[in-house]
């Protein structure tokens, strides 16, 4: 490389001089000089594209204020002349929402609890223990990332159909207990673990259960973090599989019961966006709460 | 005189013992998980196998047929349009969608200030639900009170159909589409890009390559392997676009926006023809299959020329 050569002064310069010049490149750099107090130029594309991906989400809150008449105006109101609720209380009096919000909270909360327990259980298994059949479970368990749901979904109708699941929230629950995704979740994060924790906790007699309770999973509560986090926005947004497998609207999910707002002929759209805040608010606020370790969790599982 | 013969006795039990212990611990840790999701994936894999020989209605069992349903399909119009619009949906949005997140990313990158805010920006339409989202955009592409309509004809220019028009109702789901999945692509992106080391971007810069060189000859072979990776799950979720179709337009306007998953829900839970909706499904995992494996392939050896 050619920086080692241009650190040696010309000739005939003074070497303190030189030196002196080297530390202000040198500390120029690091501060970023005083380009560094102009606006970056970055700005000028980030912030207008920042705001069109937020804008449909305003405009979303801002009709779920409305009325449909004032919807319905050629040219549209842009902003609500009073915060009129009439959407929100038609959804949440006229409609079963409570209770598909209800069992869309069950199902979400079941999933998260049961994927905690099991994907991390798995995971560790996988990352430490040396059983039998080990590595091709942990081969098959990956592949079936690669079988599309569309092909599982007709016979596990007939299946839960057969067990009498059909119409009930276990059918939206039972497929949720694990995934592939979070066991090799929590098997890159428990691969990376130090072992010397739990072989002091061997050595000091515990059994494997006791260690993976007491001394690994209380360390392992950011990557537990991140799969509660992203096991809740999967569970709360599913559509397809509560789409078949529930028929009874007091059984619907959120997504499910949003659907059903659609009208043949007439679309209350003050009820639909109403519904649609309703139905977002909760994803997103799990999502600003834990964004870092979403974000973690998605890049870490690419990466691998 | 036996005793000190055994001590290899003794530790080699010791090891089966811990062998065996471990051997049941795993699978006790391992088993519930191993069970559920081979369970719900490799039984219904084979029993749609089955399924897609049969005439079954979804309910009744239904009738041995040989590969009679693997013969229809193939003359199927409805199965062509949604497989043409699937390609579609993907050659439209998967190029600009893996561009533009890198272009962003590389913004991202330059040590900018707010990039917490930008990348929350960017990520609430990726976590937000498809179907609000595609209600939404229902809404605000209605032709009669949509806001875009609106707008086209505040500045003069004539208003469109757009979900209602078959000639644009894909494009508009690939624009919905590519709003949806962008933030994801710009953070996987983002993530690769950090992962550059400082001293190669230096001493790229002492050598004195330009910002495209940099770009060609630096950034884009070290996010080759993400891309690569964007490229495949953008494949595997485009073969499984269901959400955003049915909140919008079902499919229609004149099967304009029919695409495979749609086609093949319609199948098994619309017309009751499950045995035929699972051939379909069949034909479509594999021909999803050789598009993922023709994307690893075409990247390992990129990866080895290089």
């Amino acid at each position: 490389m050619t920086g080692q050569q241009t650190l040696q002064p010309a000739p005939g310069v003074d070497p303190a001089l030189h030196r002196a010049r080297i530390e202000e490149a040198e500390r120029r750099m690091r501060r970023g000089g005083w380009r560094r107090h102009l606006p970056q130029r970055g700005h000028l594309l980030l912030l207008p594209l920042s705001i069109i991906m937020v804008l449909p989400f305003v405009w979303m809150l801002l009709t779920s204020f409305m009325t449909d008449t004032e919807i319905n105006r050629l040219p549209p109101t842009l902003w609500p002349h009073h915060l009129y609720t009439a959407g929100y209380s038609t959804v949440l009096a006229s409609s079963d929402f409570p209770y598909w919000f209800l069992n869309s909270l069950i199902v979400s909360g079941a999933a998260v609890i049961a994927q905690l327990v099991l994907c991390s259980l798995a995971g560790y298994a996988f990352a430490r223990i040396q059983f039998r059949g080990s590595t091709v479970m942990l081969i098959l368990l990956l592949a079936t990332a690669l079988i599309p749901i569309q092909l599982t979904v007709i016979p596990t109708f007939e299946i839960f159909h057969l067990l009498g699941l059909i119409n009930t929230l276990g059918a939206l629950i039972l497929p949720q207990l694990t995934s592939a995704l979070g066991i090799y979740l929590m098997y890159s994060f428990f691969q990376s673990f130090p072992r010397e924790l739990e072989e002091a906790g061997r050595i000091d007699g515990c059994s494997r259960f006791q260690v993976f309770w007491k001394i690994v999973l209380p360390l392992a509560k950011p990557a537990l973090a991140a799969l509660g986090i992203i096991t809740f926005i999967y569970a709360w947004n599913d559509l397809f599989w509560p789409l078949i497998a529930i028929t009874s609207s007091r059984t619907f999910t959120v997504q499910v019961g949003l659907t059903t707002f659609q009208g043949e002929h007439v679309t209350h759209w003050s009820q639909i966006m109403a519904g649609t805040v309703l139905t977002t608010v909760p994803v997103l606020l799990v999502f600003l709460i834990g964004q870092r370790r979403f974000v973690q969790a998605i890049t870490g599982a690419v990466k691998g | 005189m036996a005793t000190t013969l055994d001590e290899a006795t003794i530790a080699r039990d010791a090891n089966r013992r811990i062998r065996r212990s471990d051997n049941i611990t795993g699978w006790a840790f391992a088993g519930p998980s191993v069970i559920i999701v081979l369970g719900l994936s490799f039984i219904p894999m084979i029993w749609a196998a089955y399924l897609s020989l049969t005439d079954s209605n979804l309910v009744s069992r239904g009738h041995f047929i040989g590969f009679a349903n693997y013969a229809a399909l193939a003359k199927d119009p409805l199965l062509r349009q949604a497989f043409t619009n699937t390609l579609l949906l993907a050659l439209m949005y998967l190029p600009v969608g893996l561009a533009a997140g890198l272009g962003v990313a590389i913004l991202l990158n330059q040590k900018i200030r707010l990039i917490g805010f930008y990348r929350t920006c960017f990520l609430v339409p990726f976590v937000a639900s498809a179907a609000a989202e595609g209600l939404l955009f229902a809404f605000i592409f209605d032709s009669d009170f949509g806001i875009v309509n609106a707008g086209l004809q505040a500045v003069g220019l004539p208003r469109q159909g757009f979900l209602q028009n078959p000639s644009q109702a894909l494009a508009v789901l690939a624009v919905v589409y590519f709003w949806t999945q962008f933030g994801f692509n710009i953070v996987i992106y983002l993530a690769a890009l950090q992962d550059i080391p400082q001293e190669v971007a230096e001493a790229a810069a002492i050598d004195g390559a330009g910002k495209w060189a940099k770009f060609w000859h630096v950034t884009l072979p070290t996010v080759r392997p993400v891309t690569i990776f964007l490229l495949v799950w953008g494949l595997i979720d485009v073969f499984q676009f269901f959400d955003l179709v049915y909140t919008t337009t079902k499919g229609g306007p004149l099967n304009s926006t029919l695409t495979l998953v749609y086609y093949i829900w319609q199948l098994a839970f619309n017309y009751f023809t499950a045995g035929y909706g699972a051939a379909v499904a069949y034909v479509l995992f594999f021909t999803s299959l050789i598009a993922i494996v023709a994307a690893l392939a075409y990247g390992r050896r990129r990866r080895i020329t290089l």
